[in-house]
């Protein structure tokens, strides 16, 4: 037991330092929310006045919490769609020759992701004056968990599928087909409230749209864009974790 | 045609020290047989080889043997583990060096050993006094904090094979430890292999598709398509090629054939670049008998000691020859571009 335990730190360590060793990426991790932001969000924002709407600046505090969570789902999966990568070219192929139990390779794995798609994900909450949205340490004391659980719902799913998968092109297709329509319909760049019924149909069965309604209303509080009571939130998101990584671990335990 | 069979030499069965066992070992996918029924003992303290081309069946091989592929049929024993019930322990006991590099290379030399240590549960005290003397061993000790990327190809390369040393396996599986490296650092990784089988008490399993590389092996297996084709020590291995290797250019080839046939009776044929080639016991005694009584004008004559690239060409019937790259040999490909950077 201390041998799995110590080798879940070990693989959770690893990505938490490789994190740190790339300067690129932390700039880049920053960066691209900043443009999604500022840019898109800004450039939305105006257009709604144009068309004769208001709250321009609403929209944007409605963004600020999607964007984190945009962060947030792509570091981790993309952190858990490196397994594909890892394990045939990289240090996975080292650890699985090792003698650590698969089940603790994939939880120090899911750790690890999560634990970097969170520190880059509360980076962001920096630009939350620059969108007049107020931040005491209590939300960021709830922040802290509460991104690592959305990481860790996108992560087991993400290891999950990897472990099925063989080479980098299916990856791409995933990509394309599975996790842009999801984030399109999780209400993190627009509100689902007062969407087309069809949609609404589709936001609800997709796990993200409830990690992105908790991050938004622990972010911004209660707001009309709200869909589901934040314990309905937690407890979908927490069970999509259970099921997932349990998937994940049965997964990479059978093709041992 | 040669008998293989005269050219199996397990070594006594008997013997207690065999480290690795494998029986009638087949690993098939889907429909193409890698592996087709191969059988073959390692004895403790040896350096074996697999030679072969890309496509052999060495690196399934070898991941069998490593616990990565489950057999189709047959029987795997390492260190007296079956490598289907008694995995977890078969991983304790061996190191393994990738033919392709598994280091993290925004890493230092250390954090990339500590980390290997802290997965082998090497006790916390030993750690450090582990790290000093595998890097001693490949001679990058100053180079310990110094991250993986600015080291050249023969340094990561080093640094991987201390790196499969730090928890003191049985066996260290080396799977082409010297590809994409230039012949002189290819030489010092030799020097490097050779010096670890004198200090240490450890077996060494490599595969290699470098013919003058496999002669440092005790024991070789010629491998080729899923089959072992020889298994004996490179000086007998030679034998089997005959002596002396002759090329010949003649003016008029097909006289010079039926020649050498009828006084000789050897029998050969044209080969590539219009040679005639043969081997005979010793070139030295033959040549000035040969060219006495020769009906053809000779060009050019040439004679040479075989190599074991003539005993691949005479039981395989073909060169070692790199195969083309399928879709995952072009990943790893671009992997080898990536750590080079």
């Amino acid at each position: 037991m201390r041998k799995e335990l110590l080798g879940v730190y070990t693989i959770w360590l690893r990505d938490i330092k490789k994190f740190f060793r790339d300067r690129p990426r932390i700039i880049g991790s920053i960066a691209q929310p900043a443009l999604f932001l500022f840019v898109l969000g800004s450039g939305l924002a105006s257009s709604f006045q144009l068309f004769g709407g208001g709250g321009g600046q609403q929209f944007l505090a409605f963004m600020f919490p999607g964007i984190i969570s945009m962060t947030v789902l792509f570091t981790a999966f993309f952190s858990a769609m490196s397994i594909v990568w890892d394990r045939e070219f990289g240090f996975l192929k080292e650890v699985l020759v090792s003698p650590i139990s698969r089940t603790s390779i994939v939880v120090g794995k899911n750790l690890g992701g999560s634990t970097v798609a969170m520190i880059q994900g509360l980076i962001i909450l920096a630009f939350a004056p620059i969108v007049k949205i107020n931040i005491n340490i209590i939300s960021i004391l709830k922040l802290v968990p509460a991104t690592f659980l959305a990481a860790m719902a996108v992560s087991s799913f993400g290891i999950a599928l990897a472990a099925k998968l063989k080479s980098m092109q299916a990856f791409q297709v995933l990509t394309n087909f599975i996790l842009m329509p999801m984030f399109f319909l999780s209400g993190a760049l627009f509100p689902l409230t007062n969407a087309p019924q069809w949609l609404k149909f589709l936001a609800r069965i997709n796990p993200l749209s409830y990690s992105v309604d908790m991050l938004r209303t622990i972010i911004i509080g209660k707001n009309i864009t709200q869909l589901h009571p934040l314990n309905i939130d937690i407890l979908v998101t927490l069970g999509i974790t259970a099921v997932m990584s349990a998937i994940g671990i049965i997964l990479f335990n059978l093709q041992d | 045609m040669i008998d293989n069979i005269n050219y199996i030499n397990n070594g006594d069965n008997n013997k207690i020290d065999k480290i690795i066992e494998v029986n009638n070992l087949v690993k098939k996918f889907k429909n193409i047989t890698a592996v087709n029924d191969i059988s073959f003992n390692v004895f403790k303290n040896e350096i074996f080889g697999f030679l072969g081309p890309n496509g052999a069946g060495k690196t399934t091989t070898i991941n069998i043997i490593c616990t990565l592929l489950p057999p189709t049929s047959g029987t795997v024993r390492l260190n007296n583990y079956d490598v289907n019930k008694d995995k977890y322990k078969i991983r304790n006991s061996i190191g393994l060096v990738f033919q392709d590099p598994t280091l993290d290379d925004r890493l230092t030399a250390m954090e990339n050993l500590n980390f290997h240590a802290l997965l082998y549960d090497v006790p916390f005290k030993e750690i450090k006094k582990r790290i000093d003397e595998v890097l001693e061993m490949v001679d990058l000790l100053k180079r310990k904090k110094d991250l993986v990327r600015n080291f050249s190809g023969g340094m990561k390369r080093r640094l991987e094979i201390a790196r499969g040393l730090i928890h003191y396996p049985k066996v260290l599986f080396l799977d082409e430890p010297t590809i994409g490296l230039d012949p002189q650092t290819r030489n010092r990784i030799w020097e490097y292999i050779i010096k670890l089988k004198r200090e240490k008490d450890i077996t060494i399993f490599l595969t290699t598709h470098y013919m003058e590389e496999s002669e440092i092996c005790d024991r070789i297996a010629i491998i080729d398509e899923g089959k072992i084709a020889a298994l004996n020590t490179p000086e007998n291995l030679k034998k089997i090629a005959g002596s002396d290797i002759i090329t010949i250019i003649s003016e008029d080839n097909s006289r010079l054939i039926n020649y050498l046939k009828e006084n000789f009776s050897i029998a050969t044929e044209i080969h590539k670049e219009n040679e005639v080639r043969f081997e005979v016991k010793d070139s030295s005694k033959f040549i000035p008998s040969f060219i006495r009584h020769c009906p053809v004008k000779i060009l050019s004559i040439n004679a040479r000691k075989s190599t074991l690239n003539d005993v691949f060409l005479n039981l395989t019937g073909k060169e070692i020859r790199d195969e083309n790259a399928s879709s995952k040999e072009m990943m790893r490909i671009h992997a080898r571009a990536r750590m080079r950077r």
